[in-house]
């Protein structure tokens, strides 16, 4: 299993990353080496081995159904690129 | 001052030796003329650490004591600190001002600590050498030609310079561990879910676990002692009830039984190395220990699935960085795509973007089988092979690293050679359990580790099994040149 | 050619809890913009959820209504796409191992036929935030306080073959998540959303044709409508030689048409896994045995019982047990004036029509359970007429008070004193002499429209007080003296 440049844009797309043209090349052969490396595992026996989520294997713990947060949107608006009447601003939309 | 170990600053503080305030002086002015050299803070909070130290000088003088009341420390940058910058070493969150602090911080503030600041990593926790870092790779003080080892670069770097006596750091494949054997530091990787990762932005989620990088294992026990617990904000936080780790320092060695892992002494080893763990297998008999050879025959897979599993979790953990909320936005976005687009390519380093990739990849249609879910079936192996293990032995010990620390920009070009100088700490990680790195020897004026990895939850016989060993040697108090 | 329809439905319910299902901000509608998101809802470094218990529990007693397969374990998974309503750049959500699992519901067809429909399985999720597209300097603007509300998205199988069925079947699941009290059903405020997945095939072909999606329709109505549509769009495109496109499509009400969305559909790759920041949830056994315990009696059983032992039909018991309240309403009417038919024509009668001119629902009607029971009463022991009733009712309405009172006061008390309305017919009859004539002289089979006009005389002289039935017998003796 190897990556064509076309596959690395399709991952760069999904990812979101922007990559130019020189990028695309150099992620391509990049990625190439890494599933090399990787691609050895692909000899592993697994048949009926169930797969390890978490190291631990605990299950989830519950919380109480209680409101523990309060109005903090000033603080945590200080932080954005773009806000204006409390809404976080991004390029327009469109469905 | 800057020499002594985190529990003679405590015993120093008690007899009032010296104040915090001076202390914290003294430290702030060395970071300022030493860490050029080094590199290894990103922030350097002066007046906090001052008001802190003060805090902490009053609160002694009215009567209060405790272990860490006044104790410096700095902090890997990705734990979130409210009101200072939380970087991760990356340019998307150069601007980022933490709006709360991490578990591990607040339970550190409330011991009493000095935070002298924030320290430099590799980007997001990618790397294991400190290079990948937005700010500049940090310089290994034994050698400034050389790495420090990563991710937590700045915090090994920062702690072997003297400039703080000990520093958190995290580890996921080995981030702790690697850089405390790169730089003679004593690292310990708690099991997973021991410390809370709540406010500890996340690279790999089920293998991200706090830390320590100090100068002794009595100084990790310490800092463990006071951030080990269950945390009902991290639903993968352990509800295990936390031992006593200071005072099972002093237990003797007596009839503990260490198991050497035939694959951890194979050809990809440095035989000087090998000279040097062979050298403390010996102390560590005389000691008491006994040694068995015991075999983890799915190691040769752990690095292609840890990052096959690792890098997973990285896509899609990082998906949040979309310059919508808090972090990087690129200059005039024309639309939606354009924002998300170059925000992202612009504001994650090279390292980043491969391993988003490679997660992005793993994860897809048609592929998510053949990597993300085999990855995981042979992730059972490795803990299997664990678990088979410690039915013959109560601990495992081999090398920390397969190599010296190495030059800087020796492996930029190659990330399969950096990925795969981490062979013998991502099982650990792979497995959840804990593990140490401590100091036993100098190569060519570079420093050396053993690892010691436990069934979970016994960290208290890492840290005693070290403590006992560096009760009977040196190597944890050589300081590099000029530092 | 017979073309044969084929729908499923995916409802997303929002659970009523306090809290986000991974946060503990609060869930209340129609807050300041982006003041019920916290860290955790902003996807903030270092942020980790925890499973809300509530949600849970709604879940499982969802799954318990409809007989469905609780598994021992669910797990939640990330679903990965980048969208600035989705903080966290993927939705928390359930792939796998859901934690409902196959169930069915049954529903009463407008026929009075009961249809078995499938649910294939239910999970839990978090809701996205909203973009609002008022312009904003020509930007949009991003809500969150929405995003991590508790979903419960509700999985039919394609099952339904009719815009029609369709709306039996999502109101039927309205109906019970409201019994349930699990959600509030709100659909104006997006609590109760449903996206229609729609196909066409040749009828007695066996496989599926291709399907389209409706995204997020929001009433009943418009998803009659919108279906509707959508069935004849894809019959028109196919008879034209075309091909049905597997997209997701937005219905617009005001065009009545659906419209294809614009988004990327072929680059979508969700790459579902399960989420390492939660660990699986288990469901203890004793958890559900418990809840099945406390299961309120849900709409189908309430039915069943109201065909049984009220002897309705199975449409009028289907009404009757649409909602809680109104069968509450119901039984209380019926418990007082002890008559099961009367209750049914009055409550599926005068009481709806009077809610639906108002636009008031049964919690808010005028006349009270009470009230209406009290009146009926006054109906069967003769004191009022069906007919004076009506007034009555519409001065309870009005707030007069109760039925006693009104009639008490009004003086609409039924006149039964034999003499008295005897008397009264006599001055009807002397009064119409020659329509007395003409009745008595035509034939039998033309009486009786004659015959209706007395009655209707004697009524108004009464002032409609007179008993009907008396007035009936005593005119006929009368006339056919």
């Amino acid at each position: 299993m190897a990556l064509e440049r076309c596959d690395v844009e399709k991952l760069a797309y999904l990812a979101r990353l922007g990559l130019d043209d020189a990028q695309l090349d150099s992620s391509t052969a990049s990625l190439n080496t890494v599933l090399d490396m990787i691609n050895a595992m692909q000899a592993v026996n697994t048949d009926n081995v169930t797969p390890l989520a978490n190291p631990l294997e605990a299950t989830q713990r519950l919380r109480t159904d209680t409101v523990t947060e309060s109005n903090q949107r000033d603080d945590y608006q200080a932080l954005a690129p773009a806000v204006e009447n409390g809404l976080y601003l991004v390029p327009k939309v469109i469905d | 001052m800057h020499q002594l170990t985190l529990a003679n600053i405590s015993k120093a503080l008690a007899a009032k030796q010296f104040s915090a305030h001076e202390l914290t002086t003294h430290l702030l002015a060395r970071i300022k003329q030493l860490d050029p050299q080094v590199n290894s803070f990103i922030t350097v909070t002066e007046d906090a650490a001052l008001q802190q130290a003060q805090a902490a000088d009053q609160l002694r003088s009215e009567g209060q004591s405790s272990a860490l009341l006044g104790v410096p420390l700095a902090h890997k940058d990705l734990f979130c600190t409210q009101g200072v910058r939380t970087s991760c070493a990356s340019k998307m969150l150069d601007n980022f001002i933490a709006p709360y602090n991490a578990t591990v911080i607040e339970k550190l503030n409330q011991a009493g600590c000095v935070s002298l600041g924030k320290l430099n990593m590799d980007e997001f926790a990618m790397g294991s050498s400190g290079e990948t870092s937005f700010y500049g790779a940090s310089k290994n003080p034994w050698d400034l030609e050389r790495v420090p080892g990563g991710s937590s670069s700045g915090s090994a770097a920062a702690v072997a310079a003297r400039l703080v006596p000990a520093a958190t750091g995290s580890d996921s494949g080995g981030s702790i561990r690697q850089p405390a054997a790169f730089t003679g530091l004593t690292g310990i990787k708690p099991t997973y879910g021991r410390i809370s990762r709540w406010g500890m932005t996340a690279y790999a989620s089920s293998f991200d676990q706090a830390g320590f990088l100090a100068h002794n294992a009595e100084d990790c026990a310490l800092l463990l002692q006071a951030t080990a617990g269950f945390d009902e904000r991290d639903s993968t936080s352990a509800q295990q009830p936390v031992d006593d780790y200071p005072a099972a320092l002093t237990q003797p060695l007596q009839g503990i039984r260490i198991g050497l892992p035939k694959e951890y002494f194979d050809d990809r080893l440095d035989a000087r190395i090998g000279d040097a763990v062979h050298t403390a297998i010996e102390q560590l008999k005389q000691l008491g220990a006994t040694f068995v050879e015991v075999s983890l025959p799915s190691l040769p897979h752990a690095v292609a699935t840890y990052y096959v599993i690792a890098s997973a979790e990285a896509s899609t953990n990082l998906a949040r960085f979309d310059g919508v909320r808090f972090g990087y936005r690129c200059e005039a976005p024309k639309d939606l795509e354009d924002l998300y687009l170059r925000s992202r390519n612009e504001a994650f380093g090279e390292e980043v973007k491969r391993r988003i990739m490679m997660g992005t990849y793993a994860l897809s249609t048609g592929y998510y089988d053949a990597y993300y879910l085999k990855a995981q079936k042979i992730r059972r192996l490795i803990k299997n092979d664990f678990t088979n293990a410690f039915e013959q032995v109560d601990l495992i010990l081999g090398p920390t690293t397969p190599n010296l620390p190495w030059q800087l920009g020796a492996k930029a070009n190659d990330p399969v050679a950096a990925y795969l100088e981490d062979i013998y700490t991502v099982p650990a990680n792979l497995a959840g359990i804990p593990g140490l790195s401590m100091p036993a020897g100098v190569i060519d004026g570079l420093p050396v580790g053993v690892q010691l990895q436990a069934p979970y939850f016994q960290e208290a016989r890492l840290l005693q099994v070290a403590h006992q060993f560096q009760q009977h040697t040196d190597w944890h108090t050589r300081t590099p040149a000029g530092f | 050619m017979q073309w044969e329809t084929v729908i499923g439905l995916e409802i997303h319910a929002q659970l009523a809890t306090d809290t986000k299902i991974f946060s503990g901000s609060a869930t209340e509608f129609g807050a300041e913009p982006n003041t019920q998101a916290s860290l955790i809802d902003l996807a903030m470094p270092g942020t980790l959820p925890v499973l809300n218990e509530e949600a849970v529990r709604m879940a499982c007693m969802f799954g318990l209504a409809i007989n469905a397969e609780i598994g021992e374990y669910n797990i939640f998974a990330r679903k990965n796409y980048f969208y600035p309503d989705l903080p966290k750049g993927y939705q928390t959500s359930q792939m796998d191992d859901p934690i409902v699992g196959l169930g069915h519901l049954d529903i009463a067809l407008e026929d009075g036929s009961i249809k078995r429909v499938g649910i294939t399985r239910a999970h839990l999720e978090e809701d996205a935030g909203k973009s609002l597209h008022e312009d904003f300097s020509g930007m949009t603007g991003i809500d969150l306080n929405r995003a991590g509300t508790p979903l419960l998205e509700i999985v039919s199988e394609p099952e339904l073959n009719s815009a029609k069925e369709a709306v039996a079947y999502a109101r039927a699941i309205h109906t019970l998540v409201r019994y349930l009290n699990i959600c509030d059903g709100n659909m104006a405020e997006g609590s109760f959303r449903c996206d229609c997945n729609v196909s066409v095939r040749p009828k007695g072909q066996t496989e599926l044709g291709t399907r389209t999606e409706i995204k997020n329709v929001n009433s009943f109505r418009f998803i009659e409508r919108a279906i509707n549509h959508e069935i004849q769009r894809q019959i028109d495109l196919i008879e034209d030689g075309g091909k049905v496109i597997q997209e997701t499509r937005l219905y617009d009400p005001n065009k009545d048409e659906t419209r294809s969305m614009r988004t990327k559909e072929e680059a979508n790759d969700y790459r579902y896994f399960p989420c390492p920041d939660l660990l699986p949830v288990h469901i203890p056994r004793e958890m559900l045995d418990s809840l099945r315990k406390d299961l309120p009696e849900l709409p189908t059983q309430k039915r069943e019982r109201f065909e049984q032992d009220f002897g309705l039909s199975t449409y009028d018991a289907s009404v009757l047990s649409a909602s809680r309240e109104l069968a509450d309403y119901f039984e209380a009417v019926e418990k007082i004036c002890q008559d099961a038919k009367l209750a049914t024509n009055w409550v599926m009668g005068e009481l709806s029509s009077l809610l639906n001119k108002e636009n008031l629902d049964i919690a808010q009607s005028p006349v009270s359970a009470e009230q209406l029971g009290g009146m009926l009463l006054r109906i069967k022991d003769n004191t009022i007429s069906g007919k004076i009733a009506k007034m009555v009712f519409e001065a309870m309405a009005e707030g007069e008070g109760d039925a006693d009172s009104i009639i008490e006061k009004r003086g609409l008390k039924q006149v039964t004193d034999s003499g008295a309305i005897e008397a009264l017919l006599d001055d009807v009859l002397a009064a119409n002499a020659e329509q007395v004539e003409q009745y008595r002289a035509s034939d039998e089979n033309k009486r009786g429209k004659m015959f209706g006009f007395f009655v209707g005389q004697a009524m108004r002289a009464s002032k409609g007080k007179a008993n009907p039935q008396q007035v009936n017998e005593l005119l006929k003796k009368k006339l056919d003296q």
